[in-house]
């Protein structure tokens, strides 16, 4: 955690020395923040959680001497959490690699670096973090960097309605999450999230909360109809940037599931919090595809697109959490739902990292991102259109690429769950393969329009960290078991079986 | 072999790229046994606009606004009731927020 | 000081979260907006505060204290926190509204939209 904190403030002075030096500078600690993570990864894989607290005489010590009650800020890493670091750390990879040439030319990129590490800190914190308190401050960091990064190029004005409606969005929601962390603090007397978890009982100022944290973070994830700002802010932030922005929201589905699944879980009445989340869940996937359709901007199709993929996610892990304390139908179908549900963050995550990035490598080159004016376009930049046809294959869910793995976990099990949300997610599906269909047809290919004859193909930077996440793709689509065994199902367990997070702070219970 | 399997239902892609992979090579023996006489870069492969003359590029170009004209066209009403919440406006993004708590939290607090 | 009722701090924490809520609502001016949501801001660390009272308590400090409770001292790090992280936010919400002022010559949130649909 401080090594992206360090580079973040460092990153100006280091700027005095040169370009070159910068980037070098900053991909050597990127490596070294990615090796650190894999380190991490493996770890808790094998150990199992890990517990971390900060200012504690040993690290481990959860429960300082004599109390029964945790009163230190701690960071708790379990299979989740990781899940989630390395999908972050992977996007930002790729993002700092796309971003070495696509900002050049450009002033003030000292504080893009550093926006970006800043960014990156928030999301990892977001990600490991195992106090409530600590959630609402690397959630405000993490907006208030991806706002800034929204709103990087001042020379458009769009740019800059677009940050700042992330940011309105962004603190409102914000202080209601400290509202309710303030309402479960009067209740309970702590903060850290296995503490809360211990303590809980059911009283209705619980439901408030649990209500109010609930629509807080359906807000930042952008589920409809509390998505708005989602393709006004998706759309006009500079290339790899827009990778991380979403990353950011899939980190407040994280903590939407933190909160339902490991605080809450086991004592509500799931079967409603599970109705919500899946409503939810459907009308984002119907919505953000029936206006992605429609759409003419091409960046603002794909963000309508990530509210749709978002609502397959929710809807995944809706429908675990509507079956969680029925046992005969957890093990039947709802463990795979959520295995599906998880497992589409990750793919979604990565196909539509390369599809923005494909989207910005056209806009670099034209200048414009209207798609009526585009046409013929894959005669001279096969590299693009080799990718985009690889995310798009990916989104609607083609074998043999992950999207088909994941997408398929879903329908199958949705559809012993109530066949009639799984007959609507395969229509999403279908919908989503005929926008992209629509605009590979009119944008690449076609015939060559006399004002694009000269483009050329992209730079190889670019060109890189687009073939990174394409290779993954691949990968994942090859190997779908070898994947949800390895990171999913640790982190499906880690979500159903609240007790062990718990128990990793507060001892065995009494 | 990487599979997926779960009680109903398996699926393992290297099966599945061997498969397209024995299909494509099926085709591709098909179509060489084909047509002989078609030659490319002759006046065979021009467009043929039944002797009307082919226009410029730029006129011949299909937008991508009117490619799923009659998509649209069928949905209007559905479109016209989609496109009235998103307005752009940020005072009315927060009011559709509160009015998701204000259903959200009664539900729940009630549920119990 | 016993007339004030002991829930007045909590009142006047609704109060100020819900005029912040019209505020945001319902005023088209940008700038109103981020007054909005300082004055929601407001409401909820007053909100956090006023929970660590204790009735008669003195303030959470050891050197000279008199004797008695004190008042809790983990929500005003909380509060104190949130003040700071939301100054950063609305400095910067308000740079964002001087460019976009100086871009489209309006302030007005339906004026100056150029995204929709």
């Amino acid at each position: 955690m401080a090594l992206p904190l360090f580079a973040a403030f460092t990153i100006p002075l280091i700027n005095r020395a040169g370009e070159k030096t910068r980037n070098i500078f900053s991909l050597v600690i990127f490596g070294l923040i990615s090796f650190l993570v894999a380190i991490l990864a493996v770890n808790v894989h094998s150990v199992g959680i890990r517990v971390y607290t900060f200012g504690a005489t040993a690290a481990q010590m959860a429960l300082p001497q004599g109390y029964m009650v945790p009163v230190r800020i701690m960071f708790e890493v379990d299979a989740m959490s990781m899940f989630m670091g390395i999908i972050v750390t992977t996007v930002t990879l790729a993002a700092l690699i796309y971003s070495l040439h696509f900002m050049k030319g450009r002033t003030g990129q000292a504080r893009f670096y550093s926006l970006m590490m800043l960014l990156y800190a928030g999301m990892m914190g977001l990600a490991f973090t195992g106090d409530m308190f600590n959630l609402f401050v690397f959630l405000e960091i993490a907006s208030i960097a991806g706002a800034a990064l929204a709103a990087y190029r001042t020379n458009m004005a769009d740019a800059i309605e677009g940050g700042f409606k992330y940011i309105v969005i962004s603190a409102v929601s914000a202080l209601l999450v400290l509202f309710a962390i303030g309402i479960l603090y009067a209740q309970y007397d702590v903060l850290s999230i296995a503490a809360l978890a211990h303590f809980m009982q059911y009283t209705p100022l619980d439901m408030i909360a649990l209500g109010l944290l609930v629509g807080a973070l359906v807000m930042k994830l952008a589920g409809v109809p509390l998505h708005m700002w989602a393709p006004d802010t998706y759309t006009v932030a500079p290339a790899g940037t827009t990778p991380m922005i979403l990353a950011a929201s899939y980190i407040s589905m994280y903590a939407l599931y933190r909160v339902t699944f490991t605080m809450y879980g086991g004592l509500i009445n799931t079967t409603a919090i599970g109705w919500v989340v899946i409503i939810i869940g459907v009308l984002s996937m119907f919505v953000g595809v029936m206006m992605a359709v429609h759409q003419t901007d091409i960046k603002r199709m794909m963000a309508y697109h990530a509210i749709s993929q978002g609502g397959y996610m929710l809807l995944g892990v809706g429908v675990c959490l509507a079956v969680i304390t029925d046992p005969v139908a957890l093990a039947s179908y709802g463990r795979d739902a959520m295995n599906g549900g998880i497992f589409h963050i990750i793919n979604h995550v990565f196909y539509k990292a390369l599809l923005f990035m494909t989207a910005e490598a056209i806009f670099f080159r034209i200048g414009t991102r209207d798609t009526n004016k585009m046409g013929g376009l894959a005669r001279n930049m096969k590299w693009t259109a080799g990718f985009y046809i690889i995310g798009a294959l990916a989104i609607s869910g083609i074998p043999p690429f992950n999207g088909f793995a994941s997408k398929l976990l879903i329908y199958e099990s949705v559809l012993k769950f109530s066949p009639v949300l799984s007959v609507i997610a395969m229509f999403v599906s279908l919908v989503t393969l005929a926008s992209f269909a629509k605009v590979f047809y009119s944008a690449f290919t076609g015939p060559p329009m006399p004002a694009y004859k000269e483009i050329k193909e992209v730079p190889k930077s670019m060109i890189i960290g687009m073939s990174i996440l394409a290779v993954l793709i691949i990968f994942f689509g090859l190997f779908p078991g070898l994947i949800v065994n390895t990171i999913v199902a640790p982190a499906t367990n880690a979500l159903i079986n609240h007790a062990s997070y718990i128990n990793a702070v507060m001892g065995a219970v009494p | 072999m990487s599979i997926i399997g779960y009680g109903y239902a398996v699926w393992a892609p290297l099966i599945w790229i061997v498969a397209l992979a024995v299909i494509g090579v099926m085709v591709l023996i098909w179509r060489n046994r084909g047509q002989k006489s078609y030659k490319k870069g002759t006046a065979q492969t021009d467009i043929f606009l039944s002797g009307a003359k082919v226009p410029p590029e730029e006129q011949r170009h299909v937008k991508s606004e009117n490619i799923y004209w009659g998509f649209f066209e069928s949905l209007k009403e559905l479109y016209d009731a989609l496109m009235k919440p998103h307005t752009g406006i940020v005072n009315d993004y927060l009011l559709w927020f509160v009015a998701v708590l204000a259903i959200a939290i009664p539900i729940l607090v009630l549920a119990v | 000081m016993e007339s004030i009722p002991l829930n007045f701090p909590f009142l006047a924490s609704a109060l100020l979260v819900g005029v912040a809520f019209y505020i945001i609502l319902f005023k088209r001016n940008l700038i109103k907006l981020i007054m909005g949501i300082a004055m929601l801001s407001s409401g909820v660390n007053l909100f956090i505060v006023a929970l660590g009272y204790r009735a008669g308590g003195n303030a959470p400090i050891y050197t000279d204290v008199p004797p008695g409770p004190m008042v809790l001292s983990v929500p005003q790090a909380l509060t104190l926190t949130s003040i700071v992280i939301n100054v950063a936010v609305l400095a910067l919400m308000l740079t964002m509204v001087v460019h976009i002022y100086r871009h489209t010559g309006d302030i007005d949130s339906e004026k100056s939209r150029k995204l929709k649909g």
